[in-house]
C-alpha cells in the first residue's frame, strides 16, 4: 500500500477548562490515503472537530504526532504551520465563514494574497474556482445577496482556489436544507473524484456521510469504527 | 497594495460608527492645523528678526520713549554700524476692529535697516520727499483698498495732533517684504518722524526706541552693554536686546502662544486617544471570527497585526489628511482679515508633523487591538469563546 497522505499515531489532545481537565483524544491512531473522501462520524463530544482541527494545523496535539504528505505539521512553529496551512489545506466550515464585505470573488481570493501571484493571475484562478461550483456569474455578489447554498459553494471555491493538498470540511451541510445540501455534497464528491481532492469531513448527518468514500466513527476520543462504502 | 482591499473593506464594516471617528480626527488635526498656524505666525516675528539689529528701549518699560539726544551718543559707540528710531503711534483708522501698526520713523535710516521692506525707488523717493507721506504694507492696502494718491485719516489716540485729533497721510508707497510668509510681520503704516515730531501737542524731542545694527553679530552683547552702561546713570536708563529677543519678550506680554497651543492640542489629542483606541478594540472584537478565518487561510499571525494596524494608520492619516486640507484651504481667507496674521497658514513643516502625529496616534490605537488578534487562538475564535 503506497504512504498515506495523512498519518495520525496515538494522537492526545487535552483541554483545560479552569479547573477541569478534558481528554478529548485518546491515543488515536489513524491513516488515510491520498484521493480518499472520509466522512468523520460519532456522537457530541466524541473528539470529531478536534482531529479536524489537529488534521488541518488549527490546533496543536497534547501528545503523539500528525504528518500530512510526509511533514510533521505537529513539530510545526506557528509561523510555518500557517504557511503550510495556505498552501496545502482548504478549509470548508458549516457557517461559511466568509467575510461579509467582501464580494464573493474577493473572498475567494485571500488564500491567492499569501502567494506571489500577479492579480490578473489571481483573478483568472478565481474565475476558474468560481467555474468549478458554478458561481461565476455571482462573482461580484456580497454574501448577504447570496443563499445559504451559494455561500458554501463561495466557501468551497475558497477552499480549493490555491490547490490544496487536502479538503477538511466542518458540518458542511449543517446550516443547509436537505436539497442544497445535496448539491453541496455532490460537489465535494466531484472534486474528490474529478479533481483527485482529498477531504476529510465532519457530520452528523449519515446521509451526507454516504457520499464519502470511507465513514470513521469516534467515540470517547477513540477510533470505534471505520467503514468503506 | 493588494491588501488594501482587504483593509478598506473592514474599515467600513460599520460605515456610521467609522465616519463618526474620522469626523472626530479630522476636527481634532484641523484645530491643531489652525493653532499651529498661529503659533508659527507669532514665532514669525522671532524667526525674521535681523541677526546683527539690537533694540534699545526704557529699563523700566517699552512703553516709558527715550530722549532724541540719545541717537548721536548711540552713534558714537564702538560697535555700532547704524542707528534709526520708531515710536508707537496706535491711532485708529475708521473703526477701532481695523487694527494695525502705524509707526513714525526716521524713512531713510529706517528702510536701510530693514531691507527686507521691498519699496519701488521712485515709491522711496516720494517717501523721503513728502512730509505728510505715508507708506503702507500691500496687504494692508488689499484690505482696505487703499492706492497711492489716497488721503488716509487716522485718529490719534495717544498723540493729538496740534490741528485736532484726526492726523491726515498722504499714501506714497505701498511695500512688500522680501519673504513672502514674513508680510504678517510687516503689517504696518510708516510715517516721517519729523512731520510727527512737529505737529503732535506734546512729547516732542522724544522717541520710543532706537534700532542698532553692530558691525559684527558676534559683537552683539557687547555693544548692548556699551549702550546700557552709557545711559546707566542718566534720567533714562536703557535696556538693550538682540532684535530676537525683544521680540519674543514682545509676543511673550500676550502669554506662552507655544505652552497654550500645546495644551489645548494636548488636551484634544488625549480625548482621541480613547475615542479612537475605543472604536478600534471595538471593531476588532466584532470581527474576532472573520480575523480567525484569515489565520486559518493561513495569514500569519504578523500578517494579522499588520492588518489590524494598516486599517488604524488608514484610518487616522486619512481623516488627518481631510482636517489638515481644511484647515489649509480655511486658513488664507481667515488670515486676510486678522490684522498682523497676513500669509498665516499651514506650512508643509506643520503638515508633515501632523502626518506623523496621525501615524503615531495610529500606532498607538491600534497596537493593542492588533497584538490582540495577532494573538487569537483559531480554534477558541471559531468556536466562540
Amino acid at each position: 500500500m503506497a504512504n498515506p497522505l495523512v498519518s495520525i499515531r496515538d494522537l492526545h489532545k487535552t483541554y483545560t477548562r479552569g479547573a477541569e481537565t478534558v481528554d478529548v483524544l485518546r491515543g488515536l491512531s489513524l491513516d488515510i490515503q491520498a484521493g480518499e473522501f472520509i466522512a468523520l462520524m460519532g456522537p457530541s463530544g466524541s473528539g470529531k472537530t478536534t482531529l479536524l482541527n489537529l488534521i488541518g494545523g488549527l490546533d496543536r496535539p497534547s501528545a503523539g504526532s500528525v504528518s500530512v504528505d510526509g511533514a510533521r505539521i505537529d513539530q510545526l512553529g506557528s509561523g510555518a504551520l500557517a504557511q503550510w496551512r495556505a498552501t496545502h489545506v482548504g478549509f470548508v466550515f458549516q457557517f461559511y465563514n466568509l467575510l461579509p464585505m467582501l464580494s464573493a470573488e474577493r473572498n475567494v481570493e485571500l488564500p491567492l494574497l499569501l502567494t506571489h501571484l500577479s492579480k490578473a493571475e489571481r483573478m483568472k484562478r478565481v474565475g476558474i474556482a468560481l467555474q468549478v461550483v458554478g458561481l461565476a456569474e455571482r462573482a461580484k455578489h456580497k454574501p448577504s445577496e447570496l443563499s445559504g447554498g451559494q455561500a458554501q459553494r463561495v466557501a468551497i471555491a475558497r477552499a480549493i482556489v490555491a490547490d490544496p493538498t487536502l479538503l477538511v470540511c466542518d458540518e458542511p451541510t449543517g446550516d443547509l436544507d436537505r436539497r442544497t445540501a445535496d448539491e453541496v455534497l455532490t460537489l465535494l464528491q466531484t472534486l474528490n473524484r474529478e479533481h483527485g481532492k482529498t477531504i476529510v469531513m465532519v457530520t452528523h448527518d449519515p446521509k451526507a456521510a454516504e457520499y464519502a468514500s470511507h465513514r470513521v466513527f469516534l467515540d470517547k476520543g477513540q477510533l470505534a469504527e471505520t467503514a468503506v462504502h | 497594495m493588494k491588501y488594501l482591499p482587504l483593509v478598506w473593506s473592514a474599515l467600513w464594516r460599520k460605515r456610521p460608527r467609522t465616519i463618526f471617528t474620522m469626523a472626530s480626527i479630522a476636527v481634532a488635526f484641523l484645530l491643531y492645523g489652525l493653532l499651529y498656524a498661529v503659533n508659527n505666525a507669532f514665532n514669525k516675528g522671532v524667526e525674521v528678526a535681523g541677526a546683527d539689529r539690537l533694540v534699545v528701549i526704557s529699563k523700566y518699560s517699552l512703553t516709558q520713549p527715550l530722549p532724541y539726544s540719545f541717537l548721536n551718543e548711540i552713534r558714537g559707540i564702538d560697535g555700532v554700524a547704524a542707528v534709526t528710531w520708531a515710536s508707537w503711534f496706535g491711532g485708529i483708522y475708521q473703526d477701532e476692529r481695523n487694527f494695525f501698526a502705524q509707526f513714525p520713523v526716521d524713512a531713510a535710516s529706517y528702510l536701510e535697516m530693514y531691507p527686507e521692506i521691498v519699496l519701488p525707488a521712485e515709491q522711496k523717493d516720494a517717501f523721503l520727499r513728502t512730509r505728510t507721506g505715508a507708506i503702507v504694507a500691500k496687504t494692508l492696502a488689499d484690505r482696505f483698498g487703499w492706492k497711492i494718491g489716497d488721503r488716509i485719516p487716522i485718529q490719534a489716540t495717544i498723540w493729538p495732533a496740534k490741528t485736532g485729533n484726526t492726523w491726515e497721510f498722504d499714501l506714497v508707497g505701498i511695500f512688500d517684504t522680501a519673504d513672502p510668509s514674513a508680510r504678517g510681520q510687516y503689517e504696518m503704516m510708516l510715517f516721517n518722524h519729523e512731520y510727527f515730531d512737529e505737529a503732535r501737542v506734546f512729547g516732542q524731542g522724544i522717541v520710543g526706541w532706537y534700532i542698532v545694527r553692530t558691525r559684527d553679530p558676534e559683537q552683539n552683547a557687547t555693544v548692548a552693554k556699551a549702550i546700557d552702561e552709557r545711559f546707566r546713570n542718566s534720567t533714562n536708563p536703557t535696556k538693550t536686546d538682540s532684535e530676537k529677543a525683544f521680540n519674543q519678550s514682545f509676543i511673550k506680554q500676550m502669554g506662552d502662544i507655544g505652552l497654550i497651543v500645546k495644551s489645548i492640542l494636548g488636551a484634544v489629542f488625549f480625548t482621541l486617544l480613547f475615542l479612537t483606541g475605543n472604536t478600534m478594540m471595538q471593531s476588532v472584537r466584532e470581527r474576532v471570527p472573520e480575523l480567525a478565518v484569515l489565520k486559518t487561510l493561513g495569514f500569519g499571525n504578523t500578517r494579522v497585526l499588520v492588518l489590524v494596524l494598516a486599517e488604524s494608520a488608514v484610518l487616522c492619516v486619512l481623516a488627518a489628511l481631510l482636517g489638515l486640507g481644511i484647515a489649509t484651504v480655511l486658513l488664507p481667507p481667515i488670515a486676510a482679515k486678522l490684522p498682523g496674521f497676513a500669509g498665516m497658514g499651514v506650512d508643509a513643516q506643520t503638515f508633515a508633523i501632523g502626518v506623523a502625529l496621525a501615524a503615531l496616534l495610529a500606532l498607538a490605537v491600534g497596537l493593542p487591538p492588533a497584538l490582540r488578534a495577532a494573538r487569537l487562538s483559531i480554534v477558541d475564535a471559531l468556536a466562540g469563546r
